[in-house]
């Protein structure tokens, strides 16, 4: 094999083609990006919920960025339960107090973390939640104790603007 | 295939032939030479062509009436069924149509299974084969959000969900495929499109199947290569067009029966009531032809694993002709790989039953043994069968077990000797 000297011409095509790529890269881009969140989904951004009239034991879910929120006013009997759960026995271990910075009131996105269900209040085997689609078991900390979703239910950002105003967001 | 030239017999007709060789296309199909033992399960490529055609053009009427918005969907789908002049036929046969599909590609693809078409040489036949499947099911999910009734809204949720399985980028390819931070109208608008494009793709790769199909020509019941295209052939038309017609209406009227006496039954009712992000029905289910996949996603507890058992169990029939080592083709001659291609019928039938059922106690775990069953049939048992499996004497040529060949061998070969003189 002879060797092949790297002429004027080479050094052009190479030249050519990078130009190309980069050219097309940036023509595809704006292509892809349409289709993320655009200005005004963003622009929905929070949300202020009144929860006064919510009593102990209740749970109210409003919608924030088009996915379900849960409030619930918590019982003292539930609060004891979510704290007395040792991290042992969590597949993804999360103190209660960090889910709950209020201990009476949990706010987390109702959404399973699984396939993105909403699951069922004060359902399955540890009287929190339940997630009709595949079988998910949260309990009153919205920690997933069996079935197939990976990880606890989400706490949104979130704070109290007075005592009876959430803002989520 | 045919190798003689042709020439129209018109003066135009050669003019125009010889600047566009349409005539010569035209003539390729006709005279197509075509395996004369085709039984009636080799139908079904041309009522899949029906299928294609009835969804587009049923398809086309729809969108002229159709609103892909969140707040209007629901609305203008129960305007086409109430006000739209036939619209309740046109969206029935669109809908049901998507049923008879799957239907006639199901028993497509398990005939291949069956007669072994997805071997040398027909490798590439089989695996664009697959990624028309493969689109198939993205059209047919696609358009099924469309409506935007609960069972649309949960099922794209899901759907699209499975994709967060993904390690760290996960997340954003969700976010992206919505368009917002859950399902809503961004996500209908571009379901719409690509529920649009997608058939036409499938058009194309339609065109290149049969491309593909028309270099080796059909694969037969016996699985042997034509010996003698003038003896063990005849032409597609007339032969093969009026048997495909025959075959088409007895499936028409099969069709026409779901159309006129129970459009809703391959429905959910759920999907009657208009998309509501804060509740999900207590059930959630794919349309049925989805069934098995759903029920191998929901065996595996952890989410990424069930998403890629769901996945290989597609891909894993792209590998399909090298998994299988035999090199005899159709199942009538292979008494083991008989058997166990029944067990693999009932193995998937059993998994769509149990995708159907809730994923708890003995569904579960049926549902388990049946999804370790699938991957073993084509991981274990085909790569083994091909060595070990004593296969029957295949006949010497297509005519010769259809004019009661003699099984013993060297009769037969003296028969087709002096058939040759």
């Amino acid at each position: 094999m002879s060797e092949k000297k790297t002429d004027r011409r080479d050094f052009l095509f190479t030249a050519t083609y990078a130009v190309g790529a980069v050219g097309v890269a940036a023509t595809i881009w704006p292509m892809i990006d349409q289709m993320n969140p655009d200005a005004s989904v963003k622009a929905l951004a929070s949300t202020e919920v009144d929860v006064s009239s919510v009593n102990p034991g209740k749970t109210i879910t409003v919608l924030w960025r088009g996915k379900p929120v849960f409030i619930r006013r918590r019982t003292q009997d539930e609060i004891a339960e979510a704290k007395s759960v040792s991290l042992q026995d969590l597949k993804h271990p999360e103190k209660d107090e960090d889910r709950a910075k209020n201990p009476e009131w949990l706010v987390m996105l109702g959404v399973c973390t699984h396939l993105g269900c909403v699951p069922l209040d004060q359902k399955g085997d540890y009287n929190g939640w339940f997630c009709p689609c595949h079988g998910s078991h949260y309990d009153i900390s919205g920690r997933i104790r069996k079935g197939p979703a990976p990880t606890n239910m989400e706490i949104p950002k979130y704070e109290f603007v007075n005592a009876n105003t959430i803002k989520i967001g | 295939m045919s190798d003689h030239q042709y020439t129209p017999k018109s003066k135009f007709g050669k003019w125009f032939n010889d600047r566009l060789p349409l005539l010569t296309l035209a003539n390729h199909l006709t005279d197509y030479p075509t395996p004369k033992n085709l039984n009636y399960w080799w139908t079904f490529g041309g009522i899949l062509t029906f299928c294609l055609i009835t969804q587009i053009v049923t398809g086309l009427v729809l969108a002229m009436h159709y609103i892909a918005h969140a707040d209007m969907a629901f609305d203008s789908v129960e305007h086409i069924m109430r006000d739209v002049n036939y619209g309740w036929l046109i969206r029935y046969i669109h809908a049901n149509g998507a049923s008879m599909f799957f239907l006639a590609v199901y028993i497509h693809i398990f005939r291949s299974l069956f007669y072994g078409s997805y071997k040398a040489p027909r490798e590439i036949i089989w695996i664009i084969g697959i990624i028309i499947y493969l689109l198939m099911m993205a059209a047919a999910f696609m358009g099924y959000v469309l409506p935007w009734g609960q069972m649309s809204f949960w099922g794209a949720t899901v759907i699209t969900n499975l994709f967060s399985a993904i390690p760290l980028v996960g997340e954003g390819i969700v976010t992206w495929l919505w368009g917002g931070y859950s399902v809503d109208n961004p996500t209908l608008t571009r379901f719409f499109t690509l529920h649009y494009l997608i058939p036409f793709l499938i058009l194309g790769l339609v065109v290149l199947h049969i491309w593909a199909l028309h270099v080796p020509g059909n694969n037969n019941p016996v699985g042997i290569d034509i010996q003698k295209p003038s003896k063990d052939t005849v032409p597609f038309h007339p032969y093969i067009v009026i048997k495909d017609g025959f075959a088409l209406l007895m499936f028409i009227i099969v069709f026409a029966f779901f159309v006129f006496y129970t459009p809703n039954i391959l429905g959910h009712a759920d999907n009657y009531i208009e998309a509501n992000p804060l509740v999900t029905p207590a059930h959630i289910v794919p349309e049925w032809y989805l069934l098995p996949f759903y029920a191998i996603l929901r065996s595996v507890p952890d989410k990424l694993l069930g998403v890629i058992a769901m996945l290989s169990a597609i891909f894993i029939l792209a590998a399909l002709p090298w998994l299988d080592t035999s090199k005899i083709r159709s199942a009538v001659f292979r008494p083991l790989y008989r058997q166990f291609y029944w067990i693999l019928v009932a193995d998937v039938l059993i998994l769509g039953y149990v995708g159907a059922m809730p994923a708890e106690g003995l569904y579960l775990l049926i549902a388990r043994v049946a999804t370790a069953y699938y991957f073993l049939h084509f991981l274990v048992v085909l790569p083994i069968l091909g060595f070990k499996e004593k296969t029957l004497p295949i006949p010497l040529s297509i005519t010769e077990p259809i004019l009661g060949g003699s099984p013993n061998l060297a009769a037969a070969k003296n028969k087709e000797s002096l058939d040759i003189k």
